[in-house]
């Protein structure tokens, strides 16, 4: 994905969440964001998603800067997907129709063409049987599932996971991670914010430690967790790995 | 107790109250006097629903403008939307039907005095529907707008096909609730001399000299109303409620 960010800065009332922060991987498909809760992981995944802008510092993708308006953004985001903690699937659509909402609004297909486009992942992920039901029917498993899907499906460049598991109980968590590493293997690039240093080691490329604002330490997976010559990082690490 | 049942016990237990203090009374009933008047009793019926149904229309888009007002960012808008709707609701709707019919709609030469009753009752109701609405909007999550903007809608399509959906499942019972108390508030339209279901009443009593035999008719026909719609009400929270 060559991702390349630079001198990165966000503040939200005067607080600063991202100090200059800089990171520049190389051209990998999956890049997994660790660190302390607090320290800005998220709010640079939503840069990246294009939700908000930075007030400094320019991110690139593969060459491509992204947009600084509004206008711009919006249009970069039709070409990306984003997957939240807390799902945020719509209350009052069925689980097909959450999926159908982007396929058919944002990005024009005909409602024939759309289920046509969502039929075989459903089946894949074994989600054909709860496609009618509303979210508030599906067990936290089923909901983020289908909200991969929903960001999914309309074949996104990139896509971004904010802690899509930290929700979910241990084994509702096994199948969406279950479900990141096939579409891994399938080939969909992602950045992934997550709490799960397991499955971080198992599917990251590359990882990236975010904590104060800034990237602190960054490498392939291995040199990260095994012997990371920074030691906050380290100790962050041993800490939390058993 | 099942709860039918239960209903039908308060509400025996308090018609034979109401019996027992009429007994006591010695009222002397004339019903044949009064019942002359039918034709006059359905007629203001009747020019209650129209009123108070057109009411609920221009209220209802008074009420979204309102609220737009409320939430604007601009100082002067939300000034508006605010004393409006704290000028309405601080003050009788009797003070503003003849303040609005017999100086506003005199200064502006509108002649029609049931024109006038629906746009005076509409603003009214209409402040109590801006804050119903503003309610709903501000109970719909930020996240729903996030998700909305993430998969690429437009603000308008976020609006459409993601806030104003929840929106309105939400707003529609008190929006029900809020049609009660417009057709009881209607009542008042008698003071500008407009012949709707109270004023009959009145008028029927002044010929008729017989009080309870025209407001005991009175009450019912305001029951036969909103008994019904309270059970909509009820209804629509039941049907659209869902975890969100």
């Amino acid at each position: 994905m060559n991702l390349v960010v630079t001198d990165l800065t966000q503040r939200f009332a005067g607080t600063t969440v991202l100090d200059r922060l800089s990171l520049a991987t190389g051209d990998i498909r999956a890049l997994v964001l660790v660190g302390p809760s607090g320290g800005g992981k998220t709010t640079l995944l939503r840069i990246l998603a294009g939700l908000d802008l930075p007030v400094a510092g320019r991110v690139a993708f593969a060459g491509r800067e992204l947009p600084r308006d509004e206008a711009g953004l919006q249009a970069y985001r039709k070409t990306v997907g984003t997957v939240f903690q807390a799902y945020n699937l719509f209350p009052h659509l069925s689980a097909l129709d959450n999926l159908l909402l982007p396929l058919v609004q944002v990005h024009k297909l005909s409602p024939v063409e759309a289920r046509e486009r969502v039929r075989e992942p459903l089946e894949r992920f074994g989600l054909a049987a709860h496609a009618h039901k509303r979210p508030a029917e599906l067990s936290g498993g089923q909901k983020q599932r289908i909200a991969i899907l929903r960001a999914l499906v309309v074949r996104p460049a990139c896509l971004f996971l904010d802690e899509p598991t930290s929700a979910l109980d241990p084994e509702m968590a096994a199948e969406v991670l279950d479900m990141i590493q096939e579409l891994k293997l399938q080939g969909t690039r992602f950045v992934l914010v997550t709490h799960e240093m397991q499955f971080a080691r198992r599917a990251a490329d590359e990882v990236a430690f975010v904590g104060d604002g800034r990237v602190l330490a960054h490498g392939s997976a291995a040199e990260m967790f095994t012997n990371c010559p920074q030691p906050r990082v380290r100790a962050f690490f041993q800490r939390i790995l058993p | 107790m099942p709860r039918w049942l239960a209903h039908l016990l308060v509400v025996a237990l308090f018609a034979a109250l109401v019996a027992l203090a009429f007994a006591r009374v010695n009222y002397a009933w004339n019903w044949p006097a009064v019942w002359a008047y039918r034709e006059k009793f359905l007629l203001g019926w009747l020019t209650t629903i129209a009123m108070s149904l057109a009411a609920l229309v221009v209220s209802s888009l008074i009420g979204i403008l309102a609220s737009l007002c409320l939430q604007s960012r601009r100082p002067l808008l939300e000034a508006v939307g605010r004393v409006y709707v704290e000028l309405i609701r601080g003050t009788p709707l009797l003070v503003q039907l003849l303040i609005g019919f017999y100086v506003i709609a005199n200064a502006v030469g509108l002649e029609n005095r049931y024109v006038v009753g629906v746009l005076v009752l509409s603003l009214f109701s209409g402040a109590y529907m801006a804050e119903i609405f503003r309610g709903g909007l501000a109970a719909i999550p930020t996240t729903q707008r996030d998700a909305a903007r993430a998969i690429g809608l437009t603000p308008w399509q976020s609006l459409r096909f993601v806030i104003l959906p929840q929106a309105i499942r939400l707003v529609l019972p008190p929006v029900a609730g809020q049609l009660v108390s417009l057709i009881k508030d209607s009542s008042l339209l008698s003071v500008i001399a407009i012949s709707e279901f109270t004023l009959s009443a009145q008028e029927v009593n002044a010929f008729t000299y017989s009080t309870l035999e025209c407001y005991l008719p009175l009450a019912a026909g305001y029951l036969l109303l909103t008994l019904p719609l309270s059970a909509l009400a009820r209804w629509l929270e039941r049907r659209f409620h869902y975890e969100s």
